[in-house]
């Protein structure tokens, strides 16, 4: 999926310092991290820690404990990089996994879920657009703002709440006072549906029918 | 929880389950193909929802915390790939299934150092084992005989993954083959290896073509020039 094209990232935003690394996969970097070698870590780091910080500050809306998200969600690596599969996932979708897994945990303890929409804070990436990696990563930011705004109603506050909000599918049933399997329809289509519209090279208008909302 | 679990991938994929049906579905998952399939799926989908979080950057000081937290603690040195019997995460757990889901998944890389092909030090075959799983273009070769697979990188290269390969008889070696086109009279070496650790991957001296077969015999200690005893292990064509 494209969406990931951008942890490509160019090699001159790296260091150029450590060994052999800027070349590796992130796949064999995580090979390399179970191995006990820092630099390795310290690489994906450059490559994954922003995304990871952005989606840790997106649930927990406070900083330190995004921090703490991603410090919890990268030592997880480091503890648990011989358990990855590279047939299974990417090391970036495993990476960002991890980090959101502790970040929900956090909301959920902290009590700290918000049910604001997504995209109030359109503005962050200006400051720092002059860099190659910013552009990227506001180019694809809004390609899937732009699907998640397709989405039926419905499948995109399911997603965006589960997702963004920490809420779990029982607490979302409750919430929003509909059946638990209403809710599980509703993120597996709009997980289904979200998925095909990023999957579309050019979008166009048009070229895709409405679902039905669960 | 069976006849319901299939229904549980999207939520868990959103990290939306609750901690007791988040265990319940890991060890579901564990034993099903079908989910994992899904699942991998799925997660390209929320790593897009991630990418759209994106925002303000951490603090510098951020990046130096994690790497002190992680030098600050003791680090078992472990194989490449844990075995099954040990693998407690739910992505080791998923370790059985390696073929079909490797190409499903659609694994991305930036590419791997031209010069892992001239390793020949013990970590160099680690990395190169790696960069082998690693790859993107890789494929899953079954085997004919024994349990197991082949995994032959885009560049020719191949790892053989054994499921349950004890170590080999006192003073004796497992020996690598590839085997041209399935002629065993012009197998060529692939190297020995020891047999403890083949669940982890053994990289295959040489490279492989199309329509070779990756064999393993049982020999005397040291090697030999050509196989002497039926192989133990043999892929399909790869």
């Amino acid at each position: 999926m494209s969406a990931s094209a951008l942890l490509a990232l160019p090699a001159s935003r790296r260091s150029a310092m450590r060994r052999q690394h800027t070349h590796l996969s992130d796949e064999a970097l995580v090979a390399l991290v179970a191995r006990s070698d820092e630099d390795a870590l310290a690489e994906l780091y450059d490559r994954i820690g922003r995304i990871a910080f952005g989606l840790a500050l997106r649930v927990l809306r406070d900083e330190r404990l995004a921090e703490d998200a991603v410090q919890e969600g990268f030592l997880a690596v480091w503890r648990g990089a011989a358990g990855f599969r590279a047939d299974r996932a990417k090391a970036s979708t495993w990476i960002l996994t991890l980090v959101h897994r502790r970040a929900v945990d956090l909301v959920r303890r902290e009590d700290r879920r918000r049910a604001e929409p997504l995209g109030d804070d359109a503005s962050a990436l200006a400051d720092v657009e002059t860099t190659e990696e910013a552009a990227w990563l506001r180019f694809e930011r809004e390609r899937v703002q732009g699907a998640l705004a397709k989405l039926p109603d419905a499948q995109r506050e399911a997603i965006e709440l589960a997702y963004y909000g920490g809420f779990s599918q029982s607490e979302l049933a409750e919430r929003l006072g509909v059946p638990l399997g209403t809710i599980k329809s509703r993120m597996f289509a709009g997980l289904a549906r979200l998925r095909e519209l990023l999957d579309e090279p050019t979008p166009k208008e048009g070229s895709w029918k409405p679902e039905l909302t669960s | 929880m069976e006849a319901g679990a299939h229904e549980l991938t999207a939520a868990y994929a959103l990290d939306a389950l609750d901690v007791d049906e988040r265990e319940a579905y890991e060890r579901h998952l564990a034993g099903c193909e079908h989910c994992q399939a899904e699942l991998a799926t799925m997660w390209e989908t929320t790593e897009a929802l991630a990418v759209a979080a994106t925002g303000t950057e951490p603090r510098p000081e951020l990046r130096e915390r994690i790497l002190s937290a992680a030098r600050a603690e003791p680090h078992v040195v472990v194989p490449l790939v844990p075995r099954r019997s040990r693998a407690v995460p739910v992505l080791a757990a998923a370790a059985a299934i390696a073929a079909v889901i490797a190409l499903a998944v659609g694994l991305w890389g930036v590419g791997v150092s031209s010069d892992l092909d001239e390793a020949r030090s013990a970590l160099e075959r680690e990395r190169a084992t790696a960069a082998v799983l690693a790859d993107p273009e890789a494929r899953s070769v079954a085997l004919e005989v024994g349990d197991g697979r082949v995994v032959v990188a885009s560049d020719g290269r191949a790892v053989v993954v054994l499921d349950a390969l004890g170590p080999a008889p006192e003073d004796k070696t497992y020996q690598l083959w590839i085997v041209p086109a399935g002629d065993i009279a012009a197998a060529t070496s692939g190297g020995l290896f020891a047999g403890e650790d083949a669940a982890d991957g053994t990289l295959v001296e040489g490279t492989v073509a199309n329509g070779d077969l990756v064999a393993v015999t049982v020999e005397d200690e040291g090697g030999v020039a050509a196989p002497t005893t039926d192989p133990i292990v043999a892929s399909e064509p790869v």
